[in-house]
């Protein structure tokens, strides 16, 4: 590929529950595609924003809840300025508007590597158990409530310690009934009904990061196992493993289903060797560029299948590679800031 | 001693187990049984072995011997 791509990336919210736009980044920028990169940013204080060297330009979105019209208005607007080829979007909670409007995205000339609609409602946390019994695959007993009551009436299986997950994002693992109740509130306010309540496993959390052409062939794939977890759950260090169990679970799902695009599939291994399948993220996570270190560039692999490539598997990778994150405080200008909030641009 | 050979040790006595992402870490004792145990040495070899090179009586090299064994195998390595 010659042409000079410009990439729009989101998620650079680079924070303690980090958003994979940086990591995507710099995979695409250790890759040999000549790219402008161009971040898509909700709020004004995202890190990615001012990191030096990572963005070329930076434009503020209007959030997803705000509707369609004006997402695509700014998106138009956006690609009437920097021609964008391909956009990466990163965040649950925006993939839905990504991929709804994937074909008048398509006719302005910006190409996306998405699953369907189909793809992406039916691995839903809310319908796992569904999911689970079509593809045969083990999950933990769970449900979905749409009412605070049904917590005093859950089926039989589910016992305490059980985790209480918000539709998109955050997970409590709790122990009674009034901390059930306290964190059903906090999670149906914050990211609406249902709130999904799943039987929690003891065992290692073990993640598999993936991509899929959208025939049922894996591209990419490397598993990982959390060896730092921070208090909202998220990996803070981790290093990369060789479980080919996981492995073929991860094509398995992929060949099943067709998956179009990154994936992230977050199990429980037990001491039993049982794996169970806990979530199935339909975008890449925030930990990719583990994957890049350990030989598996899926951001670049991404770019070339949105682009319209064939791109040849890669089935091999270093294990025993690991990620430790950290934070860094930036020193930047006012005035950096200013434009972002006057003008949405920097 | 399939399992044995699937870890990464180093001469530091760092242990890496690929499949797990676990690490461990031994005394020059244990890197010693680990390298007898690959060679498919037995139980009586390895005892005669490390009480010359540690200059340690039979008793003591076989009650380390089990301990040693008796962690590899918790850990899922032999």
């Amino acid at each position: 590929m010659n042409k000079k791509l410009t990439i729009a990336v989101t998620g650079l919210n680079n924070i303690d529950s980090p958003g994979p736009g940086v990591p995507v980044i710099r995979g695409i920028k250790d890759s040999n595609l000549d790219v402008r990169i161009i971040g898509l940013a909700y709020e004004n204080l995202e890190p990615g924003i001012y990191m030096p060297g990572l963005v070329d330009k930076t434009y503020l979105m209007p959030y997803p809840s705000t509707g369609s019209e004006a997402f695509l208005e700014r998106l138009s607007y956006i690609h009437s300025k920097e021609k964008i080829d391909v956009v990466i979007p990163n965040f649950d909670s925006e993939l839905y508007l990504f991929i709804k409007f994937d074909d008048e995205l398509k006719k302005m000339g910006i190409r996306t590597f998405l699953p369907t609609l189909e793809q992406f409602e039916e691995r839903h946390k809310s319908n796992l158990p569904e999911f689970a019994e079509k593809y045969d695959i083990k999950v933990p007993e769970s449900i979905a409530l749409t009412s605070i009551k049904d917590l005093n009436d859950l089926p039989k299986p589910l016992v305490f310690p059980y985790w209480i997950k918000g539709k998109f994002y955050e997970a409590f693992k709790v122990t009674d009934s009034s901390q059930a109740k306290y964190y059903f509130n906090k999670l149906s306010a914050k990211w609406g009904l249902p709130v999904v309540i799943q039987q929690s496993i003891y065992g290692t959390e073990v993640n598999v990061i993936a991509l899929g052409d959208g025939e049922g062939n894996t591209v990419a794939a490397v598993p990982m196992r959390k060896q730092y977890i921070t208090d909202k759950g998220k990996a803070w260090g981790g290093i990369t493993i060789e479980d080919e169990r996981m492995l073929e679970i991860t094509r398995h799902i992929i060949k099943s289903t067709k998956w179009r695009g990154g994936m992230e599939l977050e199990m429980i291994k037990t001491e039993d060797g049982e794996y169970y399948l806990i979530e199935i993220n339909p975008r890449i996570p925030a930990w990719v560029y583990l994957a890049v270190g350990a030989g598996q560039n899926i951001p670049e692999m991404l770019c070339k299948l949105a682009m319209g490539e064939t791109v040849k598997p890669i089935n091999t990778y270093k294990n025993g590679v690991m990620f430790i994150r950290y934070s860094w405080d930036l020193i930047g200008d006012i005035s950096d800031f200013e434009k972002i909030v006057i003008f949405g641009e920097l | 001693m399939s399992k044995l050979n699937s870890l990464a040790i180093s001469d530091n006595g760092f242990i890496f187990k690929p499949s797990t992402g676990e690490s461990f870490t031994t005394n020059e004792l244990g890197l010693h049984i680990i390298h007898l145990l690959k060679e498919n040495k037995s139980t009586n070899e390895i005892i005669t072995e490390i009480t010359r090179e540690f200059e340690i009586d039979k008793l003591t090299a076989s009650r380390d011997l089990d301990e040693f064994l008796d962690l590899l195998k918790r850990e899922n390595m032999v």
